[in-house]
């Protein structure tokens, strides 16, 4: 209905279908994007779904240390323990693509290698529940990090999913049908146009054999009148 | 690609992100949700690619981890604070799930 007012010429039909045909294979390619991405993406989900529930559970444990370790301690010894790092991180983000979604991979190196010299404080000022918190807090960060890698690309899949439904929609319900639409009218007033020729043509062969008949005719009777003069 | 050395910060209450930052990443203690928000543009711009924001700052500051979902960098990941899990970061996995799909499958 939109663009009905298209030139009914042999050009735009051509034009036209050319189009159609680029939009339908554009929306067969796009629906199978979709349905890969989608597939991965739930994948996705369900892992980080998993693995939040992991990582919630284990910080809670890690800050009940923490709470029990600051009720052993004065906060100001508590602060100034974990004042100073000894330990640093450091973070190195590379892409993989996954169905033309750049998605992150994150790697980190830690500056000391061996888990047990992490304790940035030393041991007599400092209460023992302490060391277990700040211990299990570096087990849970593994896996925050994962979770940070997947949940990140959960949500970018998420957005691209969106746009190429979106596009898919768009052409299946728009741009395809008017199309069909648009050459459909051209078609049939370019069979209208050939219709209109032929009667046309046909009149105008009646009117000229008329013509011819009645000239014929004429002769025929002066021809019959000087025959009989004679 | 060029593999390049980020940042990775911890935004939230100073009981909640003390702890991590024994572990030496970097910890930006803040008391109300303002300074939360002026902190994490600020990380942003810089070469910040992973923030753990915990849920109880996250649940005022919404606007500005929907204005980071669509970028590379930052990474804003919710954790859980000192107070407990208010299961915000569940639901915006929902959410994602239903801007994907257009309803909740799962």
């Amino acid at each position: 209905m939109a663009n009905i007012n298209v030139n009914p010429t042999r050009m735009e039909l051509t034009r036209l279908k050319g189009k159609l045909k680029t939009a339908q294979r554009g929306h067969k390619l796009l629906k199978d994007k979709r349905d890969e991405l989608m597939k991965q993406f739930l994948d996705t989900v369900r892992e980080v779904k998993t693995l939040r529930a992991e990582v919630e559970e284990e910080l809670m444990t890690v800050h009940g240390s923490f709470t029990v370790a600051s009720a052993l301690m004065s906060s100001e010894a508590m602060e100034q323990a974990l004042l100073y790092p000894k330990q640093s991180v450091e973070l190195t983000m590379s892409t993989k693509n996954i169905m033309s979604v750049n998605v992150p991979v994150y790697e980190f190196h830690t500056k000391t290698k061996s888990d047990s010299d992490i304790y940035p404080y030393g041991f007599a000022a400092t209460s023992g529940e302490l060391d277990t918190a700040v211990d299990a807090l570096g087990k849970v960060f593994q896996k925050m990090l994962k979770l940070a890698q997947i949940e990140k690309s959960a949500q970018l899949m998420a957005e691209e999913i969106e746009k190429t439904r979106r596009r898919v929609n768009a052409l299946e319900y728009v741009m395809i049908p008017n199309t069909q639409e648009a050459i459909r009218y051209i078609t049939m007033k370019l069979d209208e146009n050939d219709r209109s020729t032929t009667t046309r043509l046909m009149k105008v062969k009646d009117m000229l054999l008329k013509e011819a008949l009645e000239e014929q005719r004429a002769r025929d009777a002066a021809i019959a009148r000087r025959a009989a003069q004679n | 690609m060029a593999v390049t050395t980020y940042k990775i910060a911890v935004v939230g209450d100073w009981q909640s992100v003390m702890g991590f930052k024994a572990l030496g990443l970097n910890t930006y203690p803040v008391t109300d949700s303002e300074e939360a928000r002026e902190t994490i543009h600020r990380l942003a711009k810089e070469d910040c690619a992973v923030i753990y924001l915990t849920e109880q700052l996250a649940a005022k500051l919404g606007d500005v981890i929907d204005r980071y979902k669509d970028e590379m960098t930052p990474a804003i990941i919710l954790i859980p604070g000192r107070e407990g899990s208010l299961g915000i970061g569940k639901s915006d996995i929902q959410r994602s799930i239903e801007r994907a799909v257009g309803a909740d499958i799962l």
